[in-house]
């Protein structure tokens, strides 16, 4: 399925500057394995050591957040969009 | 270099005062070139961390898209955000370094017992590794 990636104004410096980018993938999941894959730089800001999102990683197929649906495995149909949302967080204290 | 006015700054110590014993959080809007970025605006924002609001902030991302459509039709980026830290340094702790993103300006100020003090600015490095400090220039008669 050919689909577009939204990719969020932080991560834009390690894509080339590009705001959507065109990936293809049957689930989320792979969508996301083409993407870094082509964009290596982006994988450490999207996930965690052990291979999952990070928790402040938001993603939505069209408007609908994956983890409402079926995360990594949720389906995709050729001219979905794939957005990429940053949560915004931190603390003072560890 | 981050450029914030005198009046921005006026009104981010006013936001983490009142907030006080809380953090507060909020975005910068601005524009960057080769001087730098230059913050225009502010959006106060509350802060969704209801359990434990003392020591963390959380902006959802659906305040973050709707910051980003403010600050797009006026012409503004997002440069990045502000928060509080209560009774504790002007510094990113490990837990900020941990849910940070690249690129994003990250604006600290202490609040002592009740008092705005330090403000400080930071950007994560492209590898994660640690924050940069980014350097404040606070003018008067800025925009904003």
């Amino acid at each position: 399925m050919a689909v577009k990636v939204m990719i969020p104004t932080p991560l834009r410096p390690f894509a080339e500057r590009q705001a959507a980018i065109d990936v293809e993938g049957q689930t989320v999941g792979e969508a996301l394995d083409a993407l870094t894959s082509q964009y290596g730089d982006l994988r450490r800001h999207l996930y965690g050591d052990g291979g999952q999102l990070r928790s402040f990683v938001n993603v939505y197929v069209n408007e609908e957040d994956i983890r409402d649906l079926q995360k990594d495995l949720t389906p995709l149909r050729d001219g979905d969009t794939i957005t990429i949302v940053p949560s915004i967080a931190g603390g003072s204290r560890d | 270099m981050l450029n914030l006015s005198q009046d921005l700054t006026e009104r981010i110590r006013a936001h983490a005062a009142q907030s006080y014993p809380y953090e507060c959080c909020g975005a910068l809007l601005g524009t960057e070139n080769g001087d730098g970025r230059t913050v225009q605006d502010l959006v106060m924002l509350d802060n969704q961390r209801d359990d434990s609001p003392r020591n963390r902030f959380l902006v959802f991302p659906e305040d973050v898209l709707r910051v980003e459509k403010a600050a797009r039709e006026r012409g503004l980026d997002v440069l990045g955000w502000y928060h509080s830290h209560p009774d504790a340094p002007a510094r990113p702790s490990e837990f900020d370094r941990q849910h940070a993103w690249p690129w994003y300006s990250y604006l600290i100020v202490s609040v002592e017992a009740g008092e705005p003090r330090r403000m400080s600015s930071w950007r994560l490095t492209d590898d994660r590794e640690r924050f940069d400090a980014e350097e404040i220039a606070s003018q008067l008669g800025m925009p904003g």
